[in-house]
C-alpha cells in the first residue's frame, strides 16, 4: 500500500498511490494510516485522486482511518473520481467527511507559502 | 474509417448475440481483484458502457467479497462461479459458490443507513448489502445441492 505522506503549511497531505483500495488492502490501508497519522495534530488531507476504486471494505477503512484519530483532529478528503464520489454519496459519507475538488482546493490560496 | 473486421465481428455479436462471460475464481481477497479487473476491460466488448461498468463493478466486488468473508470463511477455501450474460439494456449476475448458507436462508434485508451522532459511533461496515440493495434492480438467493446461487439484474442505462 503505496501512501506518501508530505507535511505542508495547511497540515499534512497523504496521498494514494494505488488505483484501488479494496478489501484486497482494506487492513493495510487501515495500518499505515495509524502509522502516519499517529501523534500528529491538525488537518490531514487524504488525496484520492489516483483511486478509481472504492468497495465497501475500503470505504470502512478510510471511516477507521477518522475513528483512530483525536477527537479534534479532522480527516478531510480531496480529488475524488467518480466512482469514488459515487460510494460516498450513496452512503452518505460525503456528509461525514469535508470533500474537496482537488487537493489545491483544500489547501486554499497560501498553499505554497512557506 | 471502416472498424477492423475482428471489432466488427465483435460488435455484431455485442448487439445481437446477447453474449455471456463466465469465469471461475479461488475465492480470495487477490483472485477477487483480479476477476474484476478482468471484467472492467472485457465488458465493454459485451456492450457494457463505460457508465455503467462502476456500478457492475462495485455490486460484483460486494458480492464476492461476502463469500470470501462469509460463505468461505471457516473451512477450507473454495472456488466461484460467476456468469454475466447481456440481455438487452440489462445485466445479469449468477454467482455460485459451495460455502455456508447465508444465515437463515435469506439475503440480508434492506435496510436504512445507521443514524449516528457521534464520530466514534461511525460504522466501518455494513456498506456492502445497503450499496448491494441500492445498486440493483433486482436480487435473488436460492440453496441448492449445497451450493449458494445469487442472482442478480442490473440496469445498463
Amino acid at each position: 500500500m503505496n501512501l506518501e505522506c508530505t507535511t505542508h503549511p495547511f497540515g499534512l497531505l497523504i496521498a494514494v498511490g494505488e488505483s484501488r483500495i479494496d478489501a484486497a488492502v482494506a487492513i493495510q490501508f487501515k495500518d499505515r494510516m495509524r502509522d502516519l497519522t499517529g501523534g500528529t495534530a491538525g488537518r490531514i488531507l487524504l488525496d484520492l485522486s489516483r483511486v478509481d476504486f472504492v468497495d465497501s471494505s475500503g470505504l470502512g477503512a478510510i471511516v477507521a482511518a477518522l475513528k483512530q484519530l483525536d477527537a479534534d483532529q479532522k480527516l478531510e478528503l480531496a480529488g475524488l473520481t467518480p466512482n469514488v464520489a459515487k460510494v460516498f454519496r450513496l452512503t452518505r459519507m460525503d456528509k461525514v467527511f469535508p470533500i474537496h475538488a482537488s487537493v489545491a482546493e483544500a489547501a486554499g490560496p497560501h498553499a505554497n507559502a512557506s | 474509417m471502416p472498424m477492423p473486421p475482428d471489432a466488427a465481428c465483435l460488435k455484431a455479436r455485442a448487439m445481437t448475440g446477447d453474449p455471456v462471460l463466465r469465469l471461475t475464481l479461488p475465492a480470495e481477497p487477490d483472485a477477487v481483484r483480479d476477476a474484476l479487473l478482468r471484467l472492467a476491460r472485457d465488458l465493454p466488448a459485451m456492450g457494457v458502457r463505460a457508465e455503467s461498468l462502476g456500478t457492475v463493478e462495485l455490486v460484483l466486488a460486494e458480492l464476492l467479497n461476502n463469500i470470501v468473508e462469509h460463505a468461505y470463511s471457516a473451512g477450507p477455501r473454495g472456488e466461484i462461479e460467476l456468469e454475466l450474460e447481456r440481455r438487452r439494456s440489462r445485466l445479469i449476475c449468477t454467482i455460485v459458490d459451495r460455502g455456508r448458507p447465508m444465515p437463515g436462508g435469506a439475503l440480508p434485508p434492506r435496510r436504512d443507513l445507521p443514524v449516528f451522532a457521534d464520530r466514534r459511533d461511525l460504522p466501518e461496515g455494513g456498506f456492502g448489502w445497503f450499496l448491494i440493495h441500492e445498486l440493483v434492480e433486482d436480487l435473488s438467493y436460492s440453496r441448492r445441492n449445497g451450493m449458494n446461487v445469487v442472482r442478480v439484474g442490473l440496469s445498463l442505462g
